[in-house]
């Protein structure tokens, strides 16, 4: 589903990811661990193209990403056809990024509309169907300022599954959030991962990623240390910085 | 009542009757002095002008004939189209400023600098004798005319006035364009939106709210500016005027006239303004405080004015 062949990013001289190679199977969930600084976020937003690579590849589905393979050598691609690419791919942002201007529905129904197309009847129709899977049918008219950060979160949730993605993108969805509202949005999550949603989160509530991950990558200083099943790398971690993050974490 | 106290401060029983004592607000004085001052002083303003050497019924009888009226009309006009010009210019080269071609951003800042840099009057007497240097104006196959036919004062007084305001509004529409979290952008282009949709629905709107106050007030300046048009002969409220006077000698009668109109003008704009704005605010407040006052705004726009 995801492959990532030695991916680098440089910053002016901040190489910030030093060759990611790593691969998501569908219906997987990928948890990446990992210090703050680590590259975790800049990863994550170059599968989105919020970031261009500087060197490397990734593929999501079958599609090469921010370039075309023309006589030998990759061509950027217009920035049409980058946000198109990202259609398949939906992203929650740890300051979740609601539309202030919009409306709970007209957050999740902007997309569908403006992007897909869909007719406003069908959009909406969905859009109250996925507010009631996040838990706020009620909540359809409320603006974001009025919501909670727990509220808010899952209607980005709902406002990127409205997308049908293939792929979702978490980028420490609950970080932003007061403890009491961190199990709402981790709970959604869950459900979304058991009804074989392809994810990628990046996260520091390793409860969430030792019960719900296939795959725990502990990712430091722009390359990917250790990697492998919860059991593996947050039980017995072979790598010593892993054990070093691991204690610190949990301490 | 209690009377006696210790040394300690009112004992805990005599503090809860002090606690509901009936309560006498503090006299502003000072306020009352003041609206004296103010009556006084207006007072003594509104007689000087009855006794002034001024006929008010020739001010009240020209306030509505026709040509008077006309120049209103006219004055209305050129004020909206050459702020609509300057705020789609505005528009266009704020994002030309902020766009990612060296080119691009180059012929937008060249834009701003050259007409913030000279005095509009100047800029309308170009635009008006254009005719002296470019007499024919072709553009192959759609137009081709004399430049005196198609510099009329109404074209040139546009085209003076709002490209001179596009440079001011460009300005203001970058500030609130850079005031926009750029968090929005990204949530927007992660949905799959393209740089335009995204500019389109996601960041002007919101920019407007920063946009809007200051673009109301140039609004309002921009009514006044339109004065200036009556040196190139559009008939304007002022030109309608002066035109008057040249031929009756009121020449005070007149310009009172002018200036009632100018003032009605600008209040109402005013209030549209207001109302404007709060559309706008969309998702800003919670909805039980988006109603203030609309005098009270009202004050505190056209004041600065
Ligand atoms: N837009 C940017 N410009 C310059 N440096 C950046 C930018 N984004 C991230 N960085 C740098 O990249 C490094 C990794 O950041 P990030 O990916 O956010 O780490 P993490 O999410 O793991 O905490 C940091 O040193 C950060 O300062
Ligand atoms: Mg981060």
């Amino acid at each position: 589903m995801i492959r990532a062949i030695d991916v680098h990013k440089r910053f002016g001289d901040n190489h910030v990811l030093k060759g990611i190679t790593l691969e998501v199977a569908k219906a997987d969930v990928m948890c990446i661990i990992g210090p703050s600084g680590s590259g975790k976020s800049t990863f994550l937003r170059c599968i989105n193209q919020l970031e261009a690579t500087d060197d490397g590849a990734i593929w999501v589905g079958d599609e090469l990403l921010g370039h075309e393979v023309r006589d030998g050598r990759l061509h950027q691609l217009t920035d049409r056809r980058i946000a198109r690419q990202r259609r398949p791919v939906g992203m929650v942002f740890q300051r979740f990024n609601l539309f202030p201007h919009m409306t709970a529905l007209e957050n999740i129904v902007e997309g569908p509309i403006k992007v897909l197309k869909e007719s406003p009847q069908e959009a909406r129709g969905r859009g109250l169907e996925l507010l009631g899977r996040v838990g706020l049918a009620d909540k359809a008219g409320a603006y974001p300022a009025t919501l909670s950060g727990g509220q808010q979160q899952r209607v980005a949730i709902a406002r990127a599954l409205a997308m049908n993605p293939q792929l979702m993108l978490f980028d420490e969805p609950t970080s932003a959030l007061d403890p009491e509202l961190v199990g709402e949005v981790l709970g959604v999550m869950r459900d979304l991962a058991l009804s074989g949603m392809t994810m990628i989160v990046v996260t520091h509530e390793l409860g969430f990623a030792r019960e719900v991950a296939n795959q725990i990558v502990f990712m430091d200083d722009g390359r990917v240390v250790e990697t492998g099943t919860p059991a593996d790398v947050l039980t017995h971690p072979k790598n010593e910085r892993t054990q070093a993050f691991l204690s610190a974490v949990l301490a | 009542m209690p009377q006696v106290q210790s040394r300690h401060g009112p004992s805990v029983l005599e503090k809860t009757d002090i606690a509901h004592l009936p309560r006498f607000a503090r006299r502003h004085y000072g306020r009352y002095v003041a609206a004296v001052a103010v009556l006084a002083a207006l007072a003594m303003i509104v007689s000087s002008f009855a006794n002034a050497q001024i006929e008010w019924e020739v001010v009240r009888q020209y306030l509505t004939t026709e040509a008077i009226l006309h120049g209103v009309l006219n004055t209305i006009v050129m004020a909206v189209l050459a702020m609509l010009v300057g705020v789609l210019l505005g528009v266009l080269f704020a994002v030309m400023r902020m766009s990612k071609n060296p080119v691009t951003r180059g012929v937008a800042f060249l834009y701003a600098w050259i007409f913030r840099g000279t005095p509009q009057l100047l800029q309308l007497f170009l635009w008006f004798n254009l005719a002296l240097i470019f007499p024919y104006f072709v553009l192959p196959g759609l137009i081709e005319a004399r430049t005196v036919d198609l510099m009329t004062p109404f074209v040139a007084a546009l085209l003076g006035l709002g490209i001179c305001q596009g440079a001011y509004t460009s300005e203001v529409v970058r500030g609130g364009l850079l005031s926009v979290d750029q968090g929005q952008t990204e949530a927007a282009q992660a949905i799959g939106m393209t740089r335009t949709q995204t500019l389109r629905r996601i960041v002007l709107p919101q920019a407007m709210r920063v946009i809007l106050p200051p673009i109301g007030n140039e609004f309002i300046s921009m009514v006044k500016l339109t004065s200036l048009a009556s040196a190139i002969q559009y008939q304007e409220v002022l030109h309608s005027a002066q035109n008057i006077y040249y031929a009756n000698n009121r020449v005070m009668e007149l310009l009172f006239v002018a200036t009632f109109w100018y003032l009605i003008v600008v209040t109402i704009l005013s209030i549209g303004q207001s109302l404007v704005e709060r559309r706008f605010s969309r998702g800003h407040r919670p909805a039980s405080s988006t109603k203030p006052s609309m005098i009270r705004r009202l004050v505190s726009r056209g004041g600065q004015a």
